[in-house]
């Protein structure tokens, strides 16, 4: 069902290369922010016009791919860059974490471990750690060319100074490969820790500020901390309300204006083999006999 | 002034020194043939009024902008006189958040005026590896106390702060790694007198106290006369009389420097 218009995942072939490029220099200098000649694509900036263009570059006929929108297979964003690449490049697409070849996400690494054949896509909306504290893009690029990164911990300074802990909560700075300081895009900082010595092959781009950066696979990424505010992940103190996962990263869902709300798995894949495999939360039982309960 | 006998006796290598800097904006001359050395422990002041190249001199010495001709040199920590126009940029910017200060006259400029007092401060510290938050802020605090900062305004951004204690904090800042020379440009400008007098006596304290080397550019001889071991006078980028402080001051042998003494309003 390929329009016969469209090039092979959209693209024409040139850019493609020009986008091959940019991601393999990335790959050789493992959180750099390398530049390229974003296109425009068919939908908004902000909607992931950077991951997009990653994943078409790399896209092949054999791959299976999976997109998930704050970990979730069926939301608007993550539906329709599916649609959008079945319809384009014709490949086969999955929910399952594990079939997957690529996987294109914005703001949530999987539950389910990655494994070496995989290729994790971000959307990143803006790449620079250090944009808030210098506006300067001449100077962010000085500071990372000298590895100049005390300005990252006067933002983890204020945090503490401020809240009594280190309150960012999503775009934790990480340090890559002991060089290169990195905004891993708005994952929630619970993710920090998947990114580290990860099998897969970890991509990011960036389609409005025109930058792709990289972390190949197995190379070592260290969230910033003090020695005395080490850095912690946060979760919800809950299980999963549907299938009781007490370890996965949950969000939280207002169930009526009384102030209820039930706290079920970011990942909605994760949550549906769970279920499947048996495993019950809360809110699984029968809707009825629950209430009245 | 300072009581010269306070400024170290063991130190008589030069700190820095300047050879024959010129700096030219097309017909514009904007800094001639400037050369002069400074000591360890001594604070040098640069006078003169607007227009005669005082400030580019200070970015030539601070090795900001580079001279059409001429050089400056520099004794590194380990005793090496280095060219600075030799030095590669992460030396010179490693220099310049470690051994140097660098004191605007706008406090703006040299703050950070969204984040705290206590990161403004500890931002040097950050820089150079320190990693531990609580002897971070620490540090912070016992510098605000030094510059006669109340402590329970470390958490406020400088934007807060009036001008005086903007002045204050951008000293606190600059000194917290211990330079060893701090560059300063008309560090009092825009303050009123009461203001004035208070952080000049604050400087004049701590530059004794640390021994400390300072260059200070101003247009105020008051300024000069309360800081400064030596005085240079500059005319049309020339330096045309230098010599002890109260010697220039007292008894000004160039006409220029004549009238500009001689233009202070008495007391």
């Amino acid at each position: 069902m390929n329009a016969p218009t469209y090039n092979f995942a959209y693209l024409d072939e040139q850019t493609k290369r020009m986008i091959r490029r940019a991601i393999l220099k990335a790959i050789a200098i493992p959180g750099y922010q390398v530049p390229f000649a974003s296109r425009e694509m068919p939908m908004p900036y902000g909607w992931g016009t950077g991951g997009v263009q990653v994943t078409a570059a790399i896209l092949g006929v054999t791959d299976v791919l999976k997109v998930i929108d704050q970990g979730s297979d069926d939301t608007t964003n993550a539906i329709s860059i599916r649609k959008f690449f079945e319809k384009t490049a014709g490949v086969a697409v999955t929910t399952s974490t594990l079939d997957a070849t690529v996987i294109q996400t914005r703001h949530r690494i999987p539950e389910a471990p990655l494994h070496e054949k995989q290729v994790l896509v971000y959307q990143v909306p803006i790449p620079e750690p250090l944009r808030f504290l210098e506006p300067r893009e001449t100077e962010t690029r000085r500071m990372h060319a000298l590895g100049e990164y005390g300005l990252m911990h006067v933002k983890l300074y204020e945090d503490i100074a401020r809240f009594g802990h280190i309150a960012t909560a999503y775009a934790y700075p990480v340090k890559v490969n002991a060089r290169y300081v990195m905004d891993p895009s708005p994952t929630p900082k619970f993710d920090n820790p998947k990114m580290d010595n990860c099998p897969a092959l970890q991509l990011f781009g960036a389609g409005r500020e025109k930058r792709i950066y990289a972390i190949p696979p197995y190379t070592s990424v260290v969230s910033l901390d003090f020695e005395d505010h080490p850095f912690t992940r946060y979760k919800h103190d809950a299980c999963c309300a549907l299938c009781g996962a007490g370890e996965s990263y949950l969000d939280e869902i207002v169930t009526d204006n009384a102030g209820s709300r039930m706290f079920v798995c970011s990942d909605t894949d994760f949550c549906e083999t769970r279920q499947a495999e048996g495993h019950r939360g809360s809110e699984s039982a029968p809707y009825a006999e629950n209430r009245h309960a | 002034m300072l009581d010269v006998t306070k400024a170290p006796v063991d130190n008589d290598q030069p700190l820095l020194l300047a050879e024959g800097l010129s700096k030219s904006f097309g017909r514009l001359h904007a800094c001639r043939d400037v050369s002069f050395a400074l000591y360890p422990g001594e604070v040098l002041a640069i006078v003169g009024e607007s227009g005669s190249g005082k400030s580019t001199l200070l970015q030539l010495l601070s090795a900001q902008m580079t001279p059409n001709a001429g050089s400056v040199s520099y004794r590194m920590r380990d005793g090496v006189m280095r060219d600075l126009a030799a030095l590669g940029e992460a030396e010179r910017r490693f220099l310049f958040r470690t051994d140097w200060g660098f004191v605007h006259q706008d406090a703006a400029m040299g703050l950070r005026m969204g984040v705290s007092a206590g990161a403004n401060v500890g931002e040097r510290l950050m820089a150079v590896g320190h990693n531990h938050y609580g002897k971070i802020r620490q540090t912070a605090a016992s510098w605000l106390e030094r510059v006669e900062i109340s402590t329970d305004r470390i958490d406020d951004a400088p934007k807060t702060y009036s001008g005086g204690m903007r002045q204050r904090l951008q000293i606190a800042r600059n000194l917290v790694t211990e330079p060893r020379l701090v560059f300063m440009d008309e560090p009092t400008g825009g303050l009123d007198v009461s203001v004035q007098a208070r952080l000049l006596d604050m400087m004049r304290t701590l530059v004794s106290e640390l021994g400390l080397a300072a260059i200070v550019v101003t247009h105020d001889l008051a300024v000069a006369r309360l800081l400064s071991h030596r005085v240079m006078v500059m005319q049309g980028g020339r330096v045309i009389e230098t010599g002890l402080t109260d010697q220039v001051l007292d008894d000004p042998r160039e006409p220029y420097t004549q009238l500009l003494v001689s233009s202070i309003l008495p007391a």
